[in-house]
Formats: structure tokens, C-alpha cells, sequence
């Protein structure tokens, strides 16, 4: 038969990592882009399909107006001015 | 539940920027979404994170792209974890340590690997006990997060660096997983399939999951541009193209009812638009009789679905 000689009294668990949400606000992914989006604000219906669809919540929106982007952020994946349906937003080369 | 768009914009994001996933990757427009739905529907969500592009691109430590309570663990037991969390919170209830009355799910993340390979079993499980849980499987077809090695969701013939398109063999010669057909057979009260180019349907049908009390499950289309080989700003016009070819037909399944999504089209487009601009089919392409074969399972499987649904 087993024996246990020693009883086991408490024992720490490894408490792991933790982050504090939202935190990686500051890692600016703009440097990763070589492509800007412009926005020409006449053409612009303020549809919001731009700011629903861009992975980086890189579209600035208040009070529903589409006001551009935040350069800081963009990663110029140029998914917005592919969704657009009024082709309102143009991809420039970054120089 | 309908959405107006305009009303919404602006709103608070609970997936922040400054998280690492490529530039213009569907897997952060689908998060979007899956976050306006929740916070749509009033429903708080607390998620464990499988491991895969998600995880290690949003937690990046000391940093976390999360502003709700989110966790890590292994490849496996997402589901397993979250069903403890949903335990431990309705204990904490009941013993009255737990006092705010808010409706909450409990939410496991996982990619194609995580879901249809290395975690099905502990999936599985939480299905079948019952859990108050949503589990979202999202679909990029590869190990996408370790170099795009094939998954049981790769597609047929498609090109990965472990089955590589060669002279001898075509890429993947295995028809892909069909785990959502897995899920309902669990007798689960919901589940769907969407895709991120169809919002509107996309973000009805999570608000769906997160209100329906019991286990739910929701498998969703989100195209990986390094992994499919395609154009950086391509991820929503091809989950798109992916719905108008029948690629990917969208499906609900309520309690014991196939219900055919009305974002489906009514005439099929030809399945080469969705092929196209992916460079991992761009050998199949070049060769038409593995085509047709692409064709017909793409085909038979669309019209299963069909036919489960009722729809001529």
C-alpha cells in the first residue's frame, strides 16, 4: 500500500501574466504603412461601411461624419477604399 | 435585431488598435463585428482566447488590444476553460457573491486549428454538457499563425507549405471538415455560419448566439492574406465572392430547424471569381479537371445545405 509520509499542507500556483485591457494603444502601427488613404470628402456619403470594416478602428467618426483617419494606427491595408461605394477614398504612396 | 449603421459609428471599440495583425486581416473586421453585436445587444461577454493569429497578434505581452475580461490558454481547451468560467460565475451567483444582474455570455475563440484539430474534443465536451457558452470557430483554412501548414479546413487542392501543389500530388487531395454539421449534431439550440462582407447578417446572427440560453456555436469565413497568398485590401470582397460562388453558404440552425440565410444569391456565380486573386489556387487554376472536381465539391456541398434547408 501506498504511503504518504508527508501530508500536504498548501502549495502556490504559478499566478500566470496579466495586462491591463486596451493597453496596446501604445504600439502605433502606423509605420507599418506605404500606402495612405486620402479621403475626398465630396464624395463621401458618411455610409460608415469604412469605419464598420476597418480592422485597426483606424476611421475617425463624430457625430456621424467620417472625418479621416488616424495616421497613427492606419496600417494602409487600403481595405476602406475598397469597401467604399462611392470610391470616396484614394490610396497615395507614403514618401 | 436591425442595425443602423450611422447610429452606431463611433461608438466605443472593445478590440482596440495597435494590436499586431496584418494589414487589412479578416479576422480583426470579424472581432469588430463580433464586438458591435454584443455591445447591440446588451450582452457583456467574457472570452478565452485559443491560441492562434488572434491571441498571440491582440496579447502581446505586456500589452492587450481586450477591453473586456479576456484569456489565454492552449491550443485545446478554450472551451474547457470557458465552461469553467461559466461555472465558477453561476456558483459565485448563487452563493450571492455575485450580485449585478447583467446578462452575460461566455464566450470561446478559436481558429480553424484550434477548433476543427487540436481542440475538438475539449469542444466537444462543452457542447455536449450544456453550457452557457458561444463558441466562435474562425475560418482561415490553415495554420495560418505558424507558417500555413494544412488544417482538416483546408479546402480541397489548395496550396500549404506541409502539402505543397506538386507534379505528383495536387496540394490537399482531403475534402475540408464539416464542422459545423459536428456542432448541430451535438443538439445544440443555435448555430450559424457568416461571413464578413454580410454585416448585417453577420451581426443578427451573433446577437442570436448571445441570447440564446445554452450552447451555441458560430463558424465564420475570415480570409488570411498572407496565408491565401491574396491582395492586401482583398479580405471583404472575397468572404464576399466566397458567398456569391457558394463557397461558403450561409446557414442557421435553431433548434432542430435549417434556416437558408436570405444573403445567399440567388444565381450562383462562377467559382473562379473567388479563386481568382488567391495564389494558393493559382496551380489549380491552370488545371481543369482537378477545376471541375474543386467545382463538384463545392457544389455538393452547397446543395447539401440547401437541401437540409428546404429550399429548392
Amino acid at each position: 500500500m501506498l504511503k504518504v509520509d508527508k501530508e500536504i499542507v498548501s502549495f502556490s500556483i504559478n499566478p500566470g501574466g496579466y495586462a491591463k485591457g486596451g493597453t496596446s494603444l501604445e504600439n502605433k502601427t502606423g509605420g507599418w504603412r506605404s500606402f495612405r488613404p486620402v479621403l475626398n470628402k465630396e464624395k463621401c456619403v458618411n455610409c460608415m461601411i469604412c469605419w464598420l470594416n476597418c480592422p485597426d478602428d483606424s476611421i475617425v467618426v463624430k457625430d456621424g461624419q467620417m472625418l479621416g483617419f488616424d495616421y497613427d494606427y492606419c496600417k494602409g491595408c487600403s481595405l476602406c477604399s475598397n469597401v467604399c461605394p462611392t470610391k470616396a477614398i484614394s490610396m497615395v504612396p507614403e514618401v | 435585431m436591425a442595425i443602423n449603421l450611422k447610429q452606431i459609428a463611433g461608438m466605443e471599440a472593445a478590440y482596440v488598435k495597435g494590436h499586431r495583425m496584418c494589414a487589412g486581416c479578416g479576422v480583426a473586421v470579424f472581432v469588430r463585428e463580433l464586438f458591435i453585436a454584443s455591445k447591440t445587444a446588451g450582452v457583456d461577454v467574457v472570452i478565452a482566447n485559443a491560441t492562434g493569429c488572434l491571441e498571440v497578434t491582440s496579447s502581446v505581452y505586456p500589452e492587450s488590444a481586450w477591453k473586456y475580461p479576456w484569456l489565454h490558454v492552449a491550443f485545446e481547451n478554450a472551451p474547457a476553460a470557458i465552461s469553467g468560467v461559466e461555472r465558477a460565475y453561476y456558483a459565485l451567483k448563487a452563493k450571492g457573491k455575485i450580485k449585478d444582474d447583467r446578462k452575460v455570455k461566455f464566450v470561446a475563440i478559436g481558429g480553424d486549428g484550434a477548433s476543427f484539430d487540436i481542440g475538438l474534443q475539449s469542444l466537444s465536451g462543452a457542447l455536449e454538457r450544456g453550457h452557457n457558452i458561444l463558441y466562435i470557430a474562425y475560418d482561415n483554412e490553415a495554420y495560418m499563425n505558424t507558417g500555413y501548414q494544412r488544417s482538416s479546413a483546408t479546402p480541397l487542392y489548395a496550396d500549404t507549405t506541409t502539402a505543397p501543389f506538386g507534379k505528383k500530388i495536387p496540394g490537399k487531395t482531403q475534402t475540408r471538415k464539416d464542422l459545423f454539421a459536428i456542432a448541430v449534431a451535438h443538439g445544440i439550440p443555435y448555430a450559424a455560419t457568416v461571413s464578413i462582407y454580410h454585416w448585417n447578417d453577420l451581426i443578427t446572427k451573433i446577437q442570436k448566439a448571445l441570447t440564446v440560453e445554452g450552447p451555441t456555436f458560430i463558424l465564420s469565413l475570415t480570409p488570411c492574406i498572407p496565408g491565401w497568398n491574396m491582395p492586401v485590401g482583398d479580405a471583404v470582397s472575397l468572404a464576399k465572392a466566397a458567398v456569391e460562388t457558394g463557397y461558403w453558404p450561409l446557414v442557421e440552425y435553431e433548434n432542430g430547424v435549417y434556416k437558408w440565410s436570405s444573403a445567399n444569391p440567388k444565381q450562383l456565380k462562377p467559382i473562379e471569381e473567388f479563386l481568382a486573386s488567391q495564389k494558393r489556387f493559382a496551380k489549380l487554376l491552370k488545371n481543369p479537371e482537378l477545376l471541375e472536381k474543386f467545382k463538384q465539391d463545392v457544389i455538393s456541398n452547397y446543395e447539401k445545405y440547401k437541401k437540409l434547408c428546404g429550399v429548392a
